[in-house]
This record gives C-alpha cells, sequence and structure tokens, in this order.
C-alpha cells in the first residue's frame, strides 16, 4: 500500500515535471514567435501593400492583396524624376563598388600591419585607432565637407569612396586585428623559412586563413554603402548623380501628397532587394563577423 | 640566437610602419585635420563664401541663450536616455532565450536579425512612416482591439515613441554579439549553482551577467556614441516635427551648417556634442573597473 502510494507520488512529481517543462516551453516559444512576428510582419505588410491599390492599403491589417497589382512596380521604376530607378541603381554601384574593393585592400594591410610587426610608435598609433572607432563622426563632418570643396571635388562621388583608401574604416580595422590575433603565428613562421617576403605571407598563407573574415568586412561595406544617407545628401547635390537613397527620399518628398503611396513603398522594397539577397546568400558572414569583433571589445 | 632575432627585428622594424602607412595618412587628413580646424572654426564666424573671422567664445556663449539648441539638447537627452536601455535590455533578453539550446534558434536569430541589416536604409525608414500614419498598420491593428487610433506623428512623444523604436527594432546586431558572448560562459557554473540550489533568475543576475559584462559595456558605450549622433530616423521618419518635438541635435547641426550656413556655429555646436558623448565614454570606461569582470585579467586591448 505505502509502495503505491509512494510510486503514485513519484508518478505525479514526474506528471508535474513534465508539465512545466512543457508550460515553460510553450511561454518560450510563444515570446520567439511573438517577436517574430512584431519583427516580421511590418515587413510582409508593406510587401503586400506594394500589390495593392491605394485604397486598399489603409482598409486592412492583412498583408495579402485582394489581387495582385503591378503597376505600383512599373510607376515606381519610372520613379516621376527624369532618371528611372536603373539609373540610381548604377549610380549607388558606382559608390558601392570601389568603396568594397579600397576597404578590403586598405584595411587588411593596416590590421597586418599591426597584429604582426613592431614598430615605433605602435602603441600610441593602436591607441588612435580605438579611439577614432570611439569618435563621433559628427566632429569631423563640416571640415570634411570644406576640404573637398577646397579640392574642387564637391557633387562627385570621391569624397564617399577615396577615404576608404586610406583604411578610415577602422571599425574593420580592429575587426580584422581581432583575428589575426586568432592565427597562429608559427603559420608565419614556416613561410618565412619556406622563403615568402612579408607580403606573400600575407597574400598566400594568411589570406586564405582570413578568408571569412575579409568577406565579413566586404559585406558589411556592402551594406552601409548602400545605405548610407548622409554622405550623399551632403556631397552630391546633382540629381543626376543621385544615389537610390537621395532618390527615394526625393521622390518621397514629391509625391508626398495624398496619392501614390503603393508607388513608394513598391521602390522602397525594389530598392531594398540587392540588400536583401546579399544578406540571404552570406548571413553566416555577417553573424559570424560581428560575433567576433564584440567579443574582445 | 637571442642576438640574431633582435637583428631581424631591427631590420624589419619599419616593415609594419610600412603596412600602417594608409591608415597614417588617412588619419591626419581625414581624421587628425578635420578635428583642429573644427575645433579653429568653434571660435570664429564663417559662412563659406568670405574667410572665417575670429570670435572667441561668442559662439558658445550664444549657444547657452540659444532655445532652439536647448531644446534639442533636451530632446536628444530624452532620445538618448530611452533608446540606449531599452535596445540593450530587449536585445539582451532575447539572447538570453536564443541561448537555451531551443530547436529552431537558427531561424529565429535569422529573422530577428533581418531588421538590423536593412534598418538604417532610407526605405525602412519610409516604410516606418507608412507603418504609424494615421490609417497605417499600427493604428489598423489598434482598431481591431477596440483601441483608439493615435496619432503617433501629432505629439511630441508618441513620435519619439517612433524612431525609438524604429531603432530598438533593429536590435538584430547587438543581440547576436551578447549571444556570442553567452556562448562563452562556461556551463559548469551553471552546473555547480544548480547543484547549491539557485534559481535560474538569480542564475542570470549572480552569473550570466557579471560573466558578460566586457561584451554589455562595449555595447553600451558602442549604442552611446550611435544615439547621441542619431540623424536619419528623425530626419526622414519625423522630419523633427512635430514641433521640434524631435529635432535632435545632429539635426539642428545639419541645418545650421548646410541651410543656414553658420558653419562656425554648427561648428561650436559638434564640439558641445563631441564633449558630451566623451564625457559619458570617458564615465563609462572610468567605472568600468567597478562593474566589468574581465576573466582573463584585462589584457592590453
Amino acid at each position: 500500500m505505502s509502495e503505491q502510494a509512494l510510486q503514485q507520488a513519484e508518478y505525479a512529481r514526474q506528471r508535474k515535471r513534465q508539465l512545466k517543462k512543457a508550460t515553460k516551453m510553450t511561454l518560450l516559444y510563444g515570446v520567439l514567435i511573438l517577436v517574430a512576428i512584431i519583427m516580421l510582419y511590418p515587413i510582409l505588410w508593406l510587401i503586400g501593400a506594394s500589390f495593392k491599390s491605394n485604397a486598399d492599403i489603409f482598409s486592412s491589417v492583412w498583408f495579402m492583396p485582394k489581387e495582385f497589382d503591378f503597376t505600383p512596380y512599373i510607376q515606381g521604376w519610372k520613379t516621376g524624376t527624369e532618371y528611372t530607378m536603373g539609373h540610381y541603381f548604377l549610380n549607388t554601384f558606382k559608390i558601392v563598388i570601389p568603396k568594397v574593393i579600397f576597404v578590403v585592400i586598405s584595411v587588411t594591410l593596416t590590421a597586418y600591419g599591426f597584429a604582426r610587426f613592431n614598430f615605433p610608435g605602435k602603441k600610441l598609433f593602436f591607441s588612435l585607432v580605438i579611439a577614432t572607432l570611439l569618435l563621433p563622426n559628427i566632429i569631423l563632418r563640416i571640415p570634411s565637407y570644406m576640404m573637398w570643396k577646397t579640392f574642387g571635388m564637391l557633387d562627385t562621388y570621391a569624397p564617399l569612396v577615396l577615404p576608404s583608401l586610406f583604411a578610415t574604416d577602422v571599425f574593420f580595422v580592429f575587426m580584422l586585428i581581432q583575428f589575426f590575433r586568432g592565427i597562429p603565428k608559427d603559420l608565419d613562421e614556416s613561410a618565412k623559412i619556406d622563403g615568402c617576403n612579408s607580403l606573400q605571407t600575407l597574400i598566400f598563407i594568411l589570406m586564405p586563413v582570413l578568408k571569412p573574415a575579409i568577406i565579413s568586412c566586404a559585406l558589411f561595406t556592402f551594406m552601409w554603402t548602400m545605405n548610407d544617407f548622409m554622405g550623399p545628401l551632403i556631397f552630391i547635390s546633382s540629381v543626376e548623380k543621385y544615389p537610390l537613397t537621395i532618390a527615394l527620399k526625393m521622390s518621397m518628398d514629391a509625391t508626398g501628397g495624398a496619392f501614390d503611396w503603393n508607388k513608394i513603398i513598391a521602390m522602397s522594397l525594389v530598392g531594398l532587394l540587392p540588400s536583401i539577397v546579399v544578406f540571404f546568400s552570406a548571413q553566416r558572414y555577417f553573424i559570424e563577423g560581428i560575433s567576433t569583433s564584440g567579443i574582445k571589445g | 640566437m637571442k642576438k640574431t632575432r633582435k637583428a631581424s627585428f631591427s631590420k624589419d622594424r619599419y616593415i609594419g610602419l610600412l603596412y600602417i602607412a594608409p591608415w597614417l595618412i588617412g588619419f591626419l587628413v581625414f581624421t587628425l585635420y578635420p578635428i583642429v580646424a573644427s575645433f579653429y572654426l568653434s571660435f570664429t564666424e564663417y559662412d563659406l563664401l568670405s574667410a572665417p573671422t575670429w570670435v572667441g567664445l561668442q559662439n558658445f556663449k550664444e549657444l547657452f541663450k540659444d532655445k532652439e539648441f536647448i531644446k534639442a539638447l533636451t530632446v536628444t537627452a530624452k532620445y538618448v536616455i530611452f533608446e540606449v536601455p531599452l535596445k540593450l535590455a530587449f536585445s539582451l533578453f532575447i539572447a538570453f532565450i536564443l541561448n537555451m539550446n531551443l530547436k529552431g534558434i537558427n531561424f529565429f536569430r535569422t529573422a530577428y536579425y533581418i531588421p538590423s541589416i536593412l534598418g538604417s536604409n532610407v526605405a525602412i525608414a519610409i516604410l516606418w512612416k507608412f507603418i504609424f500614419s494615421t490609417d497605417g498598420l499600427v493604428n489598423q491593428v489598434l482598431g481591431v482591439l477596440h483601441m483608439n487610433p493615435i496619432s503617433w506623428f501629432g505629439q511630441a512623444n508618441p513620435a519619439m515613441f517612433t524612431i525609438i523604436l524604429l531603432r530598438v527594432w533593429e536590435f538584430g546586431s547587438t543581440m547576436v554579439i551578447f549571444l556570442a558572448a553567452l556562448k562563452e560562459v562556461p556551463g559548469e557554473l551553471y552546473e555547480a549553482a544548480e547543484v547549491d540550489g539557485s534559481s535560474k533568475l538569480r542564475n542570470f543576475f549572480t552569473i550570466t551577467l557579471p560573466m558578460i559584462t566586457p561584451v554589455l559595456f562595449f555595447n553600451f558605450v558602442m549604442q552611446l556614441v550611435h544615439a547621441f549622433q542619431e540623424f536619419n530616423a528623425p530626419y526622414l521618419v519625423t522630419n523633427g516635427g512635430p514641433m521640434k518635438g524631435t529635432y535632435l541635435l545632429p539635426m539642428l547641426i545639419y541645418d545650421n551648417t548646410f541651410k543656414y550656413y553658420n558653419m562656425g556655429y554648427a561648428s561650436a555646436m559638434s564640439w558641445i556634442l563631441f564633449i558630451i558623448i566623451m564625457a559619458f565614454t570617458m564615465i563609462t570606461f572610468r567605472s568600468s573597473k567597478y562593474w566589468v569582470f574581465y576573466n582573463d585579467n584585462g589584457g592590453e586591448e
């Protein structure tokens, strides 16, 4: 009798534990799913809205359009300025592509120098890198503008692209130094014994190991430059040279009246497309890159 | 052996310098020079057309009497006070849940990360305007819940709320950094605590939080520096309105620079903002020895 009671009690305890675990799991997943909905539903709703008629956009919470109408996209592509979205896309890429190349080269060389060599003033220079990392850029803006004005390079892409040739994107320098530290120095030593000079060591031995980190740098540069608004806003003044971000803002202001919402939403979504494609085709580089940079901060 | 190493070291002494040379030039031209120039400009009156004229401390004196500046400063403070802790707390909370070895983590991690990748895009700011417009998604949801619609951009506080929410919505990258840190916390610590009968909630405060303070510190400083310089969200979503309720200091600086060409005055403002940011960063750094726990005895980094 007592044994049976004991067994029953044990059984009840077990049930209780299972129940508690199940409730906990439900609760956790509940939170995760709720947050995911809050995070993603606005995007979904907007995608739906881009196919809706203007009247339908603001009449329903449900994201699915009653029927798919592609005219917002056709109209959006024409923008309403004298250029199509294709033109602005091209402008954006004229900034993004050189910038990515410049960042990768200059940042890799600088990080290599800091991570693998001793030289006079190294400590001071490294602390300057860290200081620049924390420096509010806002302080640099007015003199930079004046400097490019003196060079006669306002309304060109030079102010947006050229500084990257000089490793001004210190965030990546810092990130790559962290990665370099994770590579055993034996690798350099044996390359040296094999007769590599330091540049050959970097290119043939270290860069292949660093590839994921370098790809992270390139991808982040791509995203941030695609998104950059302040830079072109300050330096680019002729419509012909506007990148997509400024063109979007301009069409929003131009059609800011009471209609054409679906067109602007469609344009915005098309504008996001390259970033979305790049993100999904390389998401592990984003997440790994950013994790490593933070860990040793 | 030692001798030869030393010899080769001195021969290589300048190779490193050669590698960092691009950065050094960049630093001098695109960082150091602008800082010095902006410091000088803050003591001048300058409209880009004629040469700057020295006015001493006048810009700074005017600033402290300038109601628009004081207002922008207050609004910026309000933004930072809410945005930074909210974003950090939310990122940490979600990272904590994601760290629990649940199934399907990768899906959620990606889902949460997407907004932070797209978030700074102009397109998202435009879309945000639609979501919070009078008949936008949020008010429609409120309608479904039988609540009164809110005029989000009609009053200062709701407008401020929308831009704070936009930035909190982009919590993905902060979260990923937290998540990486949480994974580094040794599991034995929790096992030991469990033996002692410590609750999960207590573990969070006695084990998890102390162990990740270096990363918390990193995230806090980064978010602080960013928040004080926020420009895109108010510029694109609320345009500083209504009644300058979201007119953050960087917007005021921008307008003074590129609309009114008060270069000297705007430089003085940037310097005040710069000093405020630096002060907060310094306080955080100084205080870090009391609350940041380094596992490996610090280190130079």
